[in-house]
């Protein structure tokens, strides 16, 4: 069940307000799947089930040191967390196997996501699995697109829940799929009317321990929207999933050579133009070290532009591929990869940021790959 | 412990995780936690160079950070080495700059 045998996966549900985080979440909790998960929610409770744990959360945030983001910390959350998981240790609570929290809808997931993998308690006893954000398909468009926590939100998810889709046009659902999709390419959307989404596909942790890119944009491959896989995109009925409409920015095919991409682009006119999406492909073994030098360095300045970074990586002196997955100034421990998906065996790394230039980006990592690749493996001493 | 903080047991760092079932590190072994030490105190300090710091080892267990000056500053991990590095020298480091890429590309 979990990717890391011995700890309990943690799965944020995130949305913005009355996008219908709760209904969804009284939804799953009647999922046999999920009968064991301990929920905590930030709002007073409404899902009372007898055999679930439900908990208060206020908005506490407690700022450590200003600059230090790796330990921010959100106070009350990780005591909330900490009391369930002593009284579950003694026995006071059923010994829940997952715990899902809900977020307010203006919450910026960073914060709770570095909580449970920056405090020492919680990191030695939890992992962090799946972000479902669900998207409210009735009002997005107009009202809640012009808000960065839902931007956050949704460059944060690893699955994306269409809701309303049943009050909303068919034209608005097409285009707000397509809006996703450029927006977060990593994830993976739903309609939540849909049948081909599950309670335990949609709370699992494959998002930080499989292939990260396994839900890449289908037009990476020549096929249309939807086509490619069990879940259809954003919102889309098997019927819709042919010529919905714009997509700019996509379809370029698949960028070859060291260090060549392509980006997802919204419309420029939009307003959060300056998010977007875009992968960084590197064909040969890169060198872990000069990775983690030039991440941490990337995140250390530009962290809260950084939405969202995964990718696949071919280390030098390793057989299997490495994921890697992070969110913001947060991440995840890289995990190694069972083997080589199909298709050339490359690094490739897709980014979702704010404001940075995928050619400058790219270019710096070329810089510090190549700096790296002049020191042999072998040379170790200073 | 964070040393820009003062948090305690804040030292799992993504680039060196402890290792677990299927976690990829270099921190599972005596040998190859060492050579990776080794090998990130050397890169890391090419990129140093470029704003006169230097990195060096301690005892295994954390990191010298030094200014041309000998103002020196603990650090655990390279989560803290450019938070530090900017407050030792009161200068941002940028990645992305291309005045550094280009000094970084010269110094090859």
């Amino acid at each position: 069940m979990s990717g890391h045998p011995g700890f309990i996966p943690v799965n944020l549900l995130t949305g913005f307000l009355g996008s219908g985080k709760t209904t969804l979440l009284r939804r799953l909790l009647q999922d046999p799947s999920l009968a064991g998960a301990a929920v905590l929610i930030n709002e007073f409770g409404e899902v009372g089930l007898d055999h679930h744990l439900i908990e208060r959360i206020d908005e506490t945030t407690v700022l450590l040191k200003a600059g230090c983001v790796c330990c921010t910390i959100r106070g009350e959350l990780s005591e909330a967390i900490r009391d369930l998981h002593s009284k579950r240790e003694r026995g006071l609570v059923p010994c829940f196997d997952r715990l899902v929290i809900e977020s307010t809808g203006l919450a910026d997931p960073f914060p709770i996501l570095s909580t449970v993998r920056a405090d020492p308690v919680l990191s030695s006893h939890f992992t962090l699995g799946n972000v479902v954000a669900t998207v409210d398909a009735a009002t997005a468009a107009r009202q809640t697109l012009r808000r960065p926590e839902w931007l956050k939100q949704v460059a944060s998810a690893d699955r994306i829940v269409l809701t309303k889709t049943d009050i909303a046009a068919p034209d608005a659902v097409a285009a707000l799929s397509a809006e996703l999709l450029a927006l977060n390419p990593t994830a993976e959307a739903v309609d939540v009317h849909g049948s081909s989404w599950s309670a335990a596909w949609l709370m699992a942790e494959d998002a930080a321990t499989g292939d990260p890119l396994a839900r890449r944009p289908a037009e990476e491959h020549g096929e249309p929207h939807g086509d490619h896989d069990h879940h259809p995109r954003a919102g889309q009925a098997p019927d819709q999933n042919q010529g919905h409409g714009h997509h700019d920015g996509h379809g370029h095919g698949h960028g070859h050579g060291h260090g060549h991409g392509h980006g997802n682009r919204h419309d420029p006119n939009r307003h959060d133009a300056t998010i977007h999406a875009f992968s960084v492909t590197l064909d040969r073994p890169i060198d872990w070290t000069g990775f983690g030098i030039w991440l941490t360095m990337l995140l250390n300045r530009h962290g809260a532009k950084v939405l969202r970074v995964k990718g696949i990586l071919d280390l030098c002196g390793e057989e299997r591929p490495v994921a890697v997955h992070g969110v913001q100034h947060l991440v995840h421990p890289p995990v190694h990869m069972a083997a080589w998906p199909a298709g050339p065996r490359q690094s490739r790394l897709v980014f979702i940021v704010d404001g940075l230039a995928e050619a400058t980006v790219r270019a710096s990592l070329e810089t510090f790959m190549a700096l790296a690749d002049d020191m042999p493996a072998g040379e170790a001493a200073a | 412990m964070c040393s820009l903080c003062g948090i305690l047991g804040v030292e799992n760092h993504w680039t060196d995780a402890v290792a677990r079932p299927g976690v990829f590190s270099r921190n599972d072994e005596t040998r190859s936690r060492r050579l990776e030490r080794a090998r990130r105190i050397r890169l890391a300090n090419r990129v140093l160079a470029a704003y006169r710091l230097q990195l060096g080892d301690w005892q295994g267990r954390a990191y010298l950070l030094s200014t041309a000056t000998g103002k020196t500053e603990v650090i655990d991990s390279l989560a803290h080495l450019w938070p530090a590095a900017e407050q030792l020298s009161g200068r941002s480091f940028d990645p992305l700059d291309p005045d550094l890429l280009s000094r970084l590309t010269a110094r090859r």
